[in-house]
């Protein structure tokens, strides 16, 4: 308890370091426009950097390289580079609201919750309009996480962030278990079973232009509220005590997680960890100050998911590996030196 | 006094699970694809079915049934063994990680050797023992530290981030494998039991058979270990060498018993708590009950799942995971 107490005081002043926060934010772009053309260059068919550029800023349609370019890769890529984002951003947050290092919507149930409602859909509507299944994963995602946090918050003494990542286990396997049997009785496994393992292998232009929007206007709210996220991460009686309303905040900035983590599922499926790395790889970088942490996740989480695609696309050439597997085999040692690290104090 | 009204519950409750595993039995000898009727079944059983009727019962269903059994024993066994070492009522080895281990060298032995060869069956066990226990010593080491010894939380939370890491790893290694092989690996992960020959029988006896009795034995181990560490040396036990020995148990018959019955996680969870709550936690009662409430488990799920959906059913890893997960949030919420 003292110990807890000490940590607070210490964290109590948040450290911000804006010109790291800078040079990260403006690295980062550059890595990541890097990481599309270099992503959009290998594949099945590799395109060499000059044509990948031309092929994007001066499109003609009759050469091959550019329909390849713009109708399958670019779509594809940009796609996971905005899901990356809306990812690294609901972890970023629900991280500083809970005050849980390991905090992830991919651990806390909000995915699972996100697949099953999107099995639902698929078993009984044949072709349901992507506006629905983006619609009906943000309800999951919402099932996922009041039931998660129900759970970890059932017993006096409260949320543990031991106990709400158990939580998060429990109600991922239950969930995902529900997923899978429906697949199988309404014999959809084939069509989800890929789907659920991650990747971004069928987006379009529209599914874009129907997500962007919503992740950018999420992304955005988070960024207004990212000094009382800040504030709320010192510990819920310093907000109180300065004046926050606190359960407004955080209704708001729960909702913005659902929203993004909802929306980036029905895109891509069910992948856990980046909301859990990036946003500890960036406090790390750029301080404790959320106003700094959430863009600079933003940008970092769409580098990785770029990359990630990409690896996901070399690894076994010509078939694609589920990006969801290659995210966790990056992601799973750092939770577990999070949870070794994390065991004692937060116990 | 205690101790022969112990003995006495444990008595009426072996009975009782008896009773209410014969009931199961028959019900999932008699339904399936193609049902028998009770006057089916008693000509056949006699030895006077037709032939037909003698392909389904011994060729089919009850090397299946059987299998079932076993791996619900295994796996319960495995999982009150787990819960008494580490303290913890939330272990089990679906949850630690340790199936998640078996399953990878599954799926590393079905990429690299054909599953058509005749020696596979008795090796995949021992395959998934290997994965198992590099697993479970992995997660060992990772979760002690020096001066705390292994704190029994920590261990959990290793270990979900451990099955995690090695699901992602078993994705990837079986999106290499040719379209049938998948489809048997898919299956698998599922926990759908799969062995439906007596060879498996065979391939999964001897190991449930041989450990068995040596858990029985340890029956006074268990009830020390149980017990805070301090008081356990105190009593002359070498805690940490029958630790060991106890760990390598268990792992080894959850391992067997998951490489033919598939990943099925909470049966070690829920049985040995089921009988906790029956007989009380002294192990030489306890263990037994757990072990029939585990086979019980299993075969009502994997009955159930056939009974959904006929032909290919539910796996019962799924039906036990509904069943599951919601119990393992009960204890959560209770403890």
């Amino acid at each position: 308890m003292m110990m807890m107490r000490n940590s607070q005081l210490k964290e109590s002043k948040a450290d911000s370091r804006p010109a790291i926060g800078t040079s990260i934010l403006a690295l980062g772009f550059i890595l990541l426009m890097g990481s599309i053309v270099l992503a959009i260059s290998v594949g099945a068919a590799n395109i060499d950097f000059l044509t990948v550029w031309r092929s994007i800023f001066n499109y003609d349609s009759t050469r091959e390289a550019d329909q390849i370019i713009v109708s399958l890769r670019l779509p594809r890529e940009l796609g996971a580079a905005v899901v990356g984002a809306a990812f690294a951003v609901s972890g970023a947050i629900m991280q500083g609201i809970t005050r849980n290092p390991l905090a992830d919507p991919g651990l806390l149930g909000l995915n699972a919750g996100a697949s099953l409602a999107l099995a639902c859909v698929f078993a009984f509507h044949s072709s349901p309009s992507y506006l629905s299944l983006m619609f009906v994963s943000f309800i999951g995602a919402g099932i996922g996480a009041v039931m998660v946090f129900g759970l970890g918050s059932l017993r006096r003494g409260g949320m543990s962030p031991i106990r709400i990542t158990l939580a998060g286990a429990a109600v991922s396997a239950l969930l995902s278990a529900l997923g899978e049997g429906m697949a199988i009785y309404y014999k959809l496994s084939q069509d989800l079973a890929f789907w659920i393992a991650g990747g971004v292998s069928g987006t379009n232009w529209l599914q874009l232009k129907l997500i962007s929007p919503v992740i950018g206007v999420g992304i955005l709210i988070a960024i207004m509220l990212s000094k009382e996220l800040t504030i709320l991460s010192f510990g819920e009686e310093l907000a109180k005590g300065l004046g926050q309303r606190t359960l407004l905040t955080k209704g708001i900035l729960m909702t913005v997680v659902l929203i993004l983590a909802g929306t980036a599922v029905s895109l891509v499926g069910s992948i856990a960890f980046v909301g859990l790395m990036v946003p500890h790889v960036v406090r790390f970088l750029v301080g404790t100050d959320y106003r700094w942490i959430i863009p600079c996740s933003a940008i970092c989480g769409s580098v990785l998911m770029v990359l990630a695609d990409t690896a996901a696309r070399m690894v076994n050439a010509p078939y694609e590996t589920p990006m969801g597997a290659i995210v966790s085999m990056v992601g799973v040692p750092f939770f577990l030196y999070l949870a070794r690290k994390g065991g004692r104090k937060v116990a | 006094m205690i101790l022969s009204d112990q003995l006495k519950r444990v008595r009426l409750t072996m009975i009782f699970a008896l009773i209410l595993l014969l009931a199961i039995f028959v019900i999932s000898v008699a339904t399936g694809y193609v049902s028998l009727s009770p006057a089916q079944l008693g000509r056949t059983i006699l030895g006077n079915g037709t032939s037909k009727e003698n392909l389904i019962l011994f060729g089919f269903r009850l090397p299946r049934i059987m299998i079932t059994i076993l791996a619900g024993i295994g796996l319960a066994v495995s999982g009150a063994i787990l819960q008494s070492i580490t303290r913890n009522p939330l272990s089990d080895p679906g949850i630690l990680g340790i199936n998640a281990g078996a399953g990878l060298m599954i799926v590393v032995y079905v990429n690299f050797f054909t599953i058509e060869s005749t020696n596979f069956l008795y090796v995949l066990p021992l395959f998934a023992f290997i994965g198992g226990l590099l697993t479970s010593a992995v997660i060992y080491m990772m979760a002690f530290k020096k001066g705390e010894g292994v704190e029994p939380t920590r261990l959990v939370l290793i270990g979900v981030g451990m099955a995690a890491a090695i699901n992602g790893a078993i994705l990837i290694l079986s999106t290499r494998l040719e379209r049938e092989q998948y489809d048997f690996f898919a299956n698998w992960m599922a926990g759908r039991i799969w062995g439906d020959d007596w060879t498996f029988v065979l391939a999964l006896l001897p190991w449930i058979c041989l450990l068995l009795p040596v858990v029985f034995a340890k029956s006074h181990v268990l009830n020390v270990l149980n017990l805070h560490e301090h008081v356990t040396v105190g009593l002359g036990v070498n805690v940490e060498r029958e630790r060991r020995i106890l760990i390598f148990i268990a792992v080894a018959l959850s391992s067997a018993s998951v490489s033919v019955s598939g990943g099925i996680a909470f049966i070690g969870l829920m049985a040995p708590h089921i009988a906790r709550l029956l007989v009380g936690p002294r192990h030489q009662g306890f263990l037994p009950i757990a072990a029939m409430i585990g086979a019980i488990l299993l075969l009502g799920a994997d009955t159930i799942g056939r009974v959904l959906l006929d032909p290919s059913g539910i796996p019962a890893g799924i039906v036990v995971t509904i069943i599951g997960a919601p119990y393992f949030m009960y204890l959560m919420a209770k403890k």
